[in-house]
């Protein structure tokens, strides 16, 4: 559902552009409202979340699915835990519908999706595992990287149980924000795939916007 | 073409895990109809290695699995290919019950009262399997709920469908690499009947003929020829 957001740039209390291919990994703490801005249009953010105190308690995309009975992400939707807890919840988006079945790209699953030669490219996983491996004091490992959300990245499911990766339904200047209900560890690597439409086969940058 | 090596089965409610040899397929029945079976993969070999729910899914463009279709780790490898099926869709999203979904759908039916005939949970008999293999929480990814279907309509609202296993149905999994199988028998999240659905299976180990170029679930589609490329190289020297 479409929806904006009351927030004000200008009140922000953190503000910080993630280049496509890069990572942002952040604690945000229970009550506070991020905004992810798709700068250019048609960017994919694949993104995780762990409670802050306790990261083996993460973001869940099957109890989020199951719990609200849809497969689409948009505003009212609860984030939900493995421990079934609520983390986030979506509290405003522009783009109207976000992707948790696809998963982030990994240079493994490209060999397998497009080609055998294209196993060195650049893919979120890639980001992720720079990530916890510069932030030791989360004490995440690869058993952490699990099943996440991609923001601004259509997924259509049909009826009789097909599933494509179609055009973006975002655009610039196109976001999503979400209120944090725990204090959560937020890890999102801005895709930098440049084999399917999630990116327009161009990746461009995405800011993240930060309230009290 | 496959030689029975083992039958046995497993109860309702209950949960189980073994290893899987490469060349080898599971065959599970579903005995009374209506049952389901979570499932996770994970390589012996290295247990870091795992089924991987949205890589399965996107690679083969489809969100229900059934004959044809392959199930690939996070390392885009092919633990085993759907090689029979005769229910037609298995889902991989809806992850399972946990005692809080159990106690508030069915009441609360503990071990000292019920012994054998207590409401067990998804989520606890993949805890109890996970720890077999120094696993937790943290390594419990998407599973597969074989024999269920769940289809989403236009609006991506998620429908349950009671009638989609009949008794007797079966799917066979056959393993490409050697794996770690985990399962329960616990009934599917979403399962709206409004007693405890106890559905036990049948479960049998084949020898399976070697995999021909003109293999069906190979064939399946171009990305499922270069999943077993991949299980190729993996397997180069062997």
């Amino acid at each position: 559902m479409i929806t904006e957001s009351e927030f004000q740039a200008q009140d922000s209390v953190f503000r910080k552009v993630i280049p496509a291919g890069d990572y942002l990994l952040k604690v945000v703490h229970a009550g506070q409202t991020f905004r992810i801005l798709d700068l250019e249009g048609n960017q994919a953010a694949d993104t995780l979340f762990y409670n802050a105190d306790d990261p083996s308690e993460r973001y869940s995309a099957m109890d989020t699915i199951r719990e609200q009975g849809n497969v689409y992400l948009s505003t009212g939707t609860r984030l939900i835990s493995n421990e079934c807890n609520e983390m986030l919840e979506i509290v405003a988006d522009t783009c109207g519908r976000h992707d948790t079945l696809g998963g982030a790209c990994a240079t493994e699953s490209n060999t397998v999706r497009y080609a055998l030669e294209k196993k060195c490219m650049h893919a979120c996983r890639d980001s992720w595992m720079l990530a916890i491996a510069e932030n030791e004091q989360f004490q995440l490992s690869k058993r952490d990287i699990t099943h996440n959300i991609n923001f601004f990245m259509n997924v259509p499911v049909t009826e009789d149980g097909g599933l494509t990766f179609e055009d973006g339904v975002s655009a610039p200047g196109k976001y999503v924000e979400l209120k944090a209900v725990m204090d959560v560890i937020v890890l999102i690597s801005n895709c930098p795939q440049l084999n399917n439409p999630c990116n327009g086969y161009n990746p461009t940058p995405i800011e993240l916007i930060l309230w009290e | 073409m496959s030689d029975i090596l083992y039958t046995d089965k497993i109860p309702a409610a209950s949960h189980w895990s073994l290893r899987m040899k490469k060349g080898t397929a599971l065959r599970i029945t579903d005995i009374d109809g209506g049952a389901n079976v979570g499932m996770l993969f994970y390589n012996p070999e290295n247990l870091l290695e795992r089924y991987n729910a949205p890589d399965t899914l996107k690679c083969q463009h489809t969100f229900k699995l059934t004959k044809g279709n392959c199930l690939y780790s996070d390392m885009g490898r092919i633990f085993c290919s759907i090689v029979e099926d005769n229910v037609g869709w298995h889902e991989t999203v809806c992850g399972n019950t946990t005692h809080k979904i159990v106690s508030k759908k069915w009441g609360e039916h503990n071990y000292q009262d019920y012994h054998n005939e207590w409401q067990q949970n998804g989520y606890d008999c993949f805890l109890v399997e996970l720890a077999k293999y120094g696993l937790d929480k943290r390594d419990m990814t998407s599973n597969l709920n074989l024999f269920s279907k769940v289809q989403v309509d236009g609006q991506g609202n998620l429908q349950y469908n009671q009638t989609n296993s009949k008794a007797g149905d079966y799917i066979e999994l056959r393993f490409e690499m050697d794996t770690l199988v985990l399962m329960h028998t616990c009934p599917h999240p979403l399962n709206p009947a409004s007693e405890y659905p106890r559905k036990a299976i049948e479960y049998q180990i084949r020898v399976s003929a070697p995999v021909s170029e003109r293999d069906y679930c190979k064939n399946f589609r171009p990305e499922n020829q270069r999943g077993f490329k991949n299980n190729e190289l993996y397997h180069l020297g062997n």
